[in-house]
């Protein structure tokens, strides 16, 4: 349901000021989202401040200086720190983005940092990605196969193979997701852009034997059809890749088997 | 559905946070322009069963749509239905399955804008 302002527990208060690191000339300004579980209070966003001639050049880089230098408690996810895991996923600067590939000079002004839009917070800046780890698993993201299992590999031609650029380097960090108002509004049965690029990426993989069935699963008012291509999900992806385009392209193979 | 919202999760803000697109905007404009011409469609009715009312009746209503107000009211539906038009055409592209890459989006969304209104302005002056 479309709901525009913030559930009551979920307002946001203005936070602690963090002191400035001391001898410092060249400070900028974060404002992060935080939220603990257990002191039962509203989220709130504190500020900090970080020497940016002591600090490397990606945003991580700075949230990870400020667990070490200035507040040890500042929970967030991070792994590879190159944008190929997918879990340092958050808003920054009113975009979803990955913090470890996302440069700090991209940004004007003040870094305000908060996590993935409309999500449950588990703490700080990490949300609850059950839901959407759990769509993914809905569009069966495996090759379903009816022939007998052939005695080496399932071949594919240079060309069908070519068909899965753009699809296949997903590195399912949520971004576009939670970008996307539709998946905001209808997230319990609209599918998002995440797992319909997925669901695309099988339907178009010329070694899968049911791509019917796939279609047939996807011919719903809710799980394919909330997408009014708003185009967030493409603006925001991290990696450069179209959802829209995947969800246009299934919305495209229905009419066509329909007429 | 798994429980998402184990111990009374606060939700993470949204459009408080996220920054407007070129495309979001001229996405969500679609849709208001086409609720706000559903009335502008009403105003419309109204004024032809006032003409066909009377003659009275229709001076009022007549007079109503005939003032500042009602001018200022159906030239921005006069914008709201080139620019849902515009809209339209838009979609029936992307169904088609063309100019889904952000680079088209972009420019097709300054067409929409740029376009409703010189089309505005050429059927003010036309009529």
């Amino acid at each position: 349901m479309v709901q525009f302002t913030l559930p009551k527990n979920s307002k946001i208060r203005t936070g602690k000021t963090w002191p400035k690191p001391e001898g410092a000339t060249n400070l900028r300004k974060f404002q992060i989202y935080r939220w603990n579980p257990d002191d039962g209070e509203n989220p709130r966003v504190d500020t900090y401040w970080v020497d940016m001639d002591s600090c490397g050049p990606m945003v991580l880089d700075a949230i990870i200086k400020i667990k070490n230098e200035i507040d040890p408690t500042l929970t967030f996810r991070r792994s590879c720190r190159e944008g190929i895991c997918g879990s340092c996923a958050m808003n920054i600067d009113g975009i979803n983005t990955l913090a470890c590939i996302y440069g700090m000079d991209e940004i004007k002004g003040d870094v305000k940092i908060y996590p993935l839009p409309h999500m449950p917070v588990v703490k700080d800046l990490i949300p609850d990605l059950t839901h959407f780890y759990a769509q993914h698993e809905a569009v069966m993201p495996w090759l379903e196969t009816k022939t007998n299992t052939p005695a080496k590999e399932w071949r594919q031609s240079v060309e069908d193979r070519e068909k899965l650029d753009g699809l296949y380097e997903c590195v399912m960090c949520a971004c576009c997701s939670t970008a996307c108002p539709s998946y905001w509004w209808n997230g319990d049965k609209y599918l998002g852009p995440a797992a319909l690029l997925h669901a695309y990426r099988w339907i178009i993989d010329s070694r899968d034997e049911a791509t019917g069935e796939r279609l047939d699963d996807l011919e719903d008012p809710f799980k394919l059809y909330r997408c009014h291509t708003i185009m967030n999900c493409a603006k925001t992806c991290p990696k450069g890749l179209n959802p829209a385009k995947a969800i246009a392209n299934i919305k495209k193979m229905m009419v066509e088997r329909a007429v | 559905m798994a429980d998402v919202n184990r111990g009374d999760r606060p939700l993470s803000p949204h459009l408080q946070v996220y920054r407007p697109q070129l495309t979001s905007v001229t996405s969500i404009l679609v849709r208001i322009t086409g609720n706000a011409l559903i009335v502008a469609a009403l105003l419309v009715v109204w004024w032809l069963l006032a003409a066909a009312t009377g003659p009275e009746y229709f001076a009022t209503a007549d007079a109503v749509l005939r003032s500042w107000f009602g001018d200022l009211v159906l030239f921005l539906s006069l914008w709201a239905l080139w620019y849902h038009t515009l809209g339209g055409i838009r979609h029936l592209i992307w169904d088609s399955g063309r100019g889904l890459d952000l680079k088209s989006s972009y420019t097709m969304g300054y067409i929409m804008i740029g376009g409703s209104v010189l089309l505005t302005l050429f059927t003010v002056l036309v009529i």
